[in-house]
């Protein structure tokens, strides 16, 4: 099953409340995914830093010497904020590539959960409410923010099956369905260098965005090629560095309500998930049509762009 | 008016009071407040009365009804009056996929757009919608009328049956062995009915109708076991 939730705040003054906004929607989605959440969300953007979220089943062990250690490696001052079991490390603009390889040779036991400049993801197995807590994402502010509960169907309920799944720089998927051509999807991407951990469905999803970016695609290119190339149920929830596009399967059996206001764009799989929103009486809610690509950016906002698929 | 607040109401105890309501009651009237898109809101009711949700639904609202009468004020989720028998459900927003799916009689009456699968396997509901339907609708339609004021998606009444398809707007694609026929007086008459009943301003000569072309393997009775 699995329940996707989204907010993308148009008017700033939301944003010290973007982390509690998302978690009661994340929270009111348990139902559709108890067994796992997670959340990425958009801070900042300040232009000295990038981020590396690091993730660890022994985080004493592990994050003890992580932060002069990868200084050390990369030859630069790292910053490393831990929260649980995962760490945000504050890597120099323009070092993260050599900070992910730094990274794999001073400990390749830790996990990367997310790189960009503004991006941070946390994930975990247990209730949302659970997962939340642990992480006090409602103190976190932002200028938009995806999250996920899980209900497994693909793969095992562990920490890197859960949702979001970071496809590029500041780039994350979130899922509701599941691909039925994975594994052979999976063995092709492996055969063109595309590195895929689990036997997850979503992270080949995601793997095949990646992999169709680094190609030349842009975002929603990739997106519309997904359309062909993906066999099985999705609706998709995909954050970016300015904001959030949502895409669903031509069958469209996953569901997906969207509202808007001057206020802000947000996603849920029902319309459960938006009803403590400020203004949500009288917001336009719709249902997103299938086998269309949309996009929200604060570059562009409040015109959905269509494109036929 | 009966008010029952589902912020202090469980579901449970809601449906269980509106079906606990007898043929003959006096108590005909229920409001619902804060529904705040809950699931089976209104389910398996039996009884003459009429009840009003003031505010959106989410999956399966009204569904299995029987005799009452179910208005929304607001959207509603997925399968809203799925498999209804009789009465009437009015939405006056927007409705989710398969709404009406397999309803074997009453009124289903949708006054903002529904989505995908609208009427699937209707079997003798009639279902008018005063805007548009999402594609796949009135797949397997066996029976009963579907009327869409504004226009229909893909595959429209694929593999239908006997199920009677109104559209006054445009059709993106028929489905498998649907097609376009005439509208001969008994349909306009029909259509005049359901349109009156649907509360549409609509004339039925804006319409056309569409049926089974009956040439699918199940209609030749050589393939008959």
């Amino acid at each position: 099953m699995c329940g996707i939730v989204g907010l993308f705040l148009k008017d700033r003054s939301l944003e010290p409340q973007l982390g509690s906004m998302l978690t009661d929607m994340l929270i009111t989605m348990t139902d559709r995914g108890p067994d796992s959440a997670g959340i990425a969300i958009y801070g900042d953007d300040n232009p000295n830093i990038s981020k590396l979220t690091v993730q660890s089943d022994t985080p004493d062990q592990y994050f003890a010497t992580l932060e002069t250690d990868l200084g050390t490696a990369l030859g630069s001052p790292v910053h490393l904020r831990r929260k649980d079991t995962h760490a945000v490390l504050h890597i120099p603009r323009g070092q993260l590539t050599a900070a992910r390889a730094a990274l794999g040779t001073v400990n390749p036991n830790i996990r990367v959960m997310s790189s960009g400049d503004t991006v941070e993801i946390y994930k975990e197995v247990g209730l949302p409410k659970d997962v939340a807590a642990r992480f006090d994402l409602r103190s976190m502010s932002g200028t938009h923010g995806i999250g996920h509960t899980r209900m497994a169907t693909e793969s095992m309920v562990t920490t890197m099956g859960a949702h979001p799944f970071n496809t590029g720089p500041d780039q994350c998927l979130v899922h509701n369905g599941s691909l039925s051509n994975h594994n052979r999807l999976r063995r092709k991407l492996q055969r063109e260098g595309i590195h895929i951990e689990t036997e997850n469905d979503t992270e080949v999803g995601a793997a095949y965005l990646t992999w169709r970016m680094q190609k030349g695609a842009t975002l929603g290119e990739a997106l519309e090629s997904s359309l062909n190339d993906l066999d099985g149920f999705f609706t998709f929830l995909v954050g970016t560095k300015d904001g959030f596009g949502v895409v669903r399967d031509p069958i469209a059996c996953k569901p997906a309500v969207m509202a808007e206001t001057d206020q802000y764009v947000a996603f849920g799989s029902e319309y459960r998930a938006l009803v403590s929103l400020p203004g949500i009486e009288d917001a336009r809610v719709w249902e997103p049509e299938p086998a269309t690509v949309y996009f929200w950016s604060h570059d562009h906002t409040s015109t959905p762009t269509e494109k036929a698929a | 008016m009966q008010t029952i607040d589902m912020a202090t109401t469980s579901l449970r105890d809601l449906n269980a009071t509106l079906q606990a309501q007898a043929e003959a009651t006096n108590q005909t009237a229920w409001e619902i407040v804060n529904p705040k898109g809950s699931h089976a809101i209104a389910v398996g009711l039996d009884a003459p009365i009429e009840v009003t949700v003031k505010g959106s639904t989410g999956y399966y609202c009204a569904g299995m009804n029987k005799q009452a009468t179910i208005t929304v004020n607001g959207s509603v989720g997925p399968g809203v009056a799925e498999n209804m028998m009789s009465g009437t459900v009015i939405i006056d927003g927007d409705a989710s996929q398969y709404a009406g799916a397999t309803g074997h009689g009453g009124t289903l009456i949708i006054k903002g757009n529904a989505s995908s699968r609208c009427g699937i396997s209707m079997k003798g509901i009639d279902i008018i919608v005063h805007g548009n339907v999402g594609h796949m609708s009135a797949f397997m339609a066996q029976s009963g009328n579907l009327v869409v004021c504004g226009d229909a998606g893909d595959a429209l009444g694929d593999s239908i049956y006997e199920a009677r398809l109104f559209v006054r707007g445009s059709v993106k694609s028929l489905g498998a062995d649907c097609i376009e026929k005439e509208m001969r007086p008994e349909h306009i008459a029909l259509l005049a009915d359901l349109l009156e009943r649907g509360g549409c301003d609509a004339k039925p000569e804006e319409f056309k109708r569409y049926g089974s072309a009956r040439q699918l393997y199940n209609f030749n009775i050589d393939n008959a076991y």
